[in-house]
């Protein structure tokens, strides 16, 4: 089952990806990591991960998360990889798509 | 041994007060005998103490955790520490005023437990007012703009109108349904002859939850727990005691499950005299069932106790009277037998009397009750 926005084509460049309602995404000290919260459970997110998701704020488009990634790690060609984690991540409903 | 890591995951069963009496409640049988409540500072300090060591899900659970006034305080203070706060409730109490207060504190989720289904459904049936009650709060849930998370306790007596349950849910709102068949400890492993269903009834009942699944695809999730008695291997009970699960009962007792209370031997620490810290990586009772060492046969050369922990502590000493025996759901278990002739038994009393309550032949049905607590027997 998808998530609208997110077909097997992948997601549009200009779709808006934002956390969930509902959920947090939050940097756990303890663990040394970002976790995403939701109810009764979390998962704890690798550091791609965790850099992807805290650049979803519903504002930034894919392409500008996937250029403000790309100016961070100071690095190229990371439009596929972004947008695959992001269509999973909308798949198992951690973002969701804002107009 | 391997490392021993933070506890996750915070329950605090703030309160064993409760407006309702149900059958099949974890809440120890003895509940009468425990102490004092903790008063908020305690409760706030426990917060503190548990956040530090890395504690972030959050659950508030009692009996009726609105029951506490502070239960607003609690919540503000969680979510000022970062906590990720759930509420378990049957949604008595939950005011218009109250949820807004809580959603201003800084509540997450919201879970509406139906936990009196054997009185309810019969209510929702005959459509009178603790649905009306239910929808309430389910309306209240939605205009704060919670999820519709609903838990529904499944049992004998009301799983053969699990269509109707799930009309009930779909007409509720509710974006996710919880079907928990009752497992069998505290109220509910007294009353387990009258409670736990027959395999048909099961099958059943899974049947037209698949068909339901099929028809709210994408509106709506519905999860079916099965009664362990029904599972030939057990589940990985809190992911082993002591790995991620601390539980605070409303005296301050910690636990490593909820239920763990009733395991003899075991010296359970007190938040009012212990630091959250000693109590989790410290205490004889939190490290007792930690690692493998405690195992016997046939769980210490299984190549499967890495991934279910030997089962659940509790229900090995139910069942078999000694906590560090396999579960004895597991058809691995020499006590296997124990759990097959419950269930042959419950096939009997289906066949032989319906799924009305059985008279006579058994014992009565127990509700859970302040009163009754006294009298039942410890342990």
């Amino acid at each position: 089952m998808s998530a609208p926005g997110a077909d097997s084509a992948g997601v549009s460049a200009h779709a808006r990806p934002a956390i969930a309602r509902g959920l947090r995404l939050q940097w756990e000290p303890a663990q040394a990591t970002h976790v995403l919260l939701y109810p009764e459970g979390m998962v704890k997110l690798n550091g791609s991960a965790g850099a992807i998701l805290e650049r979803c704020d519903g504002v930034r488009t894919l392409a500008e998360i996937v250029a403000d990634l790309e100016r961070a790690f100071a690095t190229s060609g990371l439009t596929d990889d972004v947008t695959a984690f992001v269509a999973l991540a909308l798949e198992r409903r951690w973002l969701e798509l804002r107009e | 041994m391997s490392t021993v890591g933070p506890p996750l995951w915070l329950l605090l069963e703030l309160t064993y007060r409760c407006p309702l009496h149900c059958v099949f409640c974890y809440n120890p049988t003895q509940l009468a005998a425990t102490g004092a409540e903790l008063a908020t500072d305690e409760w706030l300090r426990v917060l503190r103490e548990a956040r530090a060591l890395g504690a972030v899900q959050l659950g508030l659970s009692g009996g009726e955790p609105l029951v506490r006034e502070d239960l607003e305080t609690i919540v503000a203070a969680a979510h000022g520490l970062g906590y990720y706060i759930n509420l378990i409730t049957s949604g008595v109490g939950l005011s218009e005023q109250r949820i807004g207060a809580l959603k201003r504190a800084g509540l997450d989720h919201i879970q509406l437990s139906f936990q009196d289904s054997t009185r309810e459904l019969n209510d929702f049936l005959s459509s009178t007012r603790t649905f009306d009650l239910k929808a309430k709060v389910a309306a209240l849930i939605r205009k704060y703009e919670y999820p519709m998370v609903l838990n529904v306790v499944l049992h004998r007596l009301n799983i053969d109108h699990v269509g109707e349950i799930l009309a009930m849910a779909e007409s509720l709102g509710a974006r996710y349904v919880e079907l928990a068949n009752t497992q069998y400890y505290g109220w509910a492993w007294l009353n387990r002859a009258h409670l736990l269903p027959s395999r048909a009834q099961l099958a059943r009942a899974e049947q037209v939850t698949r068909e339901f699944r099929a028809r709210v695809a994408g509106r709506m999730d519905v999860y079916f727990v099965v009664p362990d008695y029904y599972e030939t291997r057990p589940k990985p009970c809190m992911n082993g005691l002591g790995s991620v699960f601390l539980t605070i009962a409303p005296d301050g007792t910690a636990l490593p499950c909820h239920a763990a209370r009733m395991l003899p031997g075991l010296e359970f620490p007190n938040v009012r005299t212990h630091q959250v810290r000693a109590i989790w990586y410290d205490s004889a009772a939190f490290n007792h069932f930690r690692g493998e060492a405690w195992m016997k046969e046939p769980c210490r050369s299984c190549p499967e106790r890495q991934r279910d922990f030997g089962g659940c502590r509790c229900q090995a000493f139910l069942l078999t009277g000694d906590a560090a025996n396999a579960d004895p759901v597991c058809e691995l278990s020499p006590h296997h037998a124990k759990v097959t002739a419950a269930v042959a038994a419950a096939e009997q009393a289906v066949a032989a009397a319906g799924t009305q309550v059985a008279r006579g032949t058994l014992a009565p049905l127990v509700f859970r009750d302040h009163r009754i607590s006294i009298a039942v027997e410890p342990g």
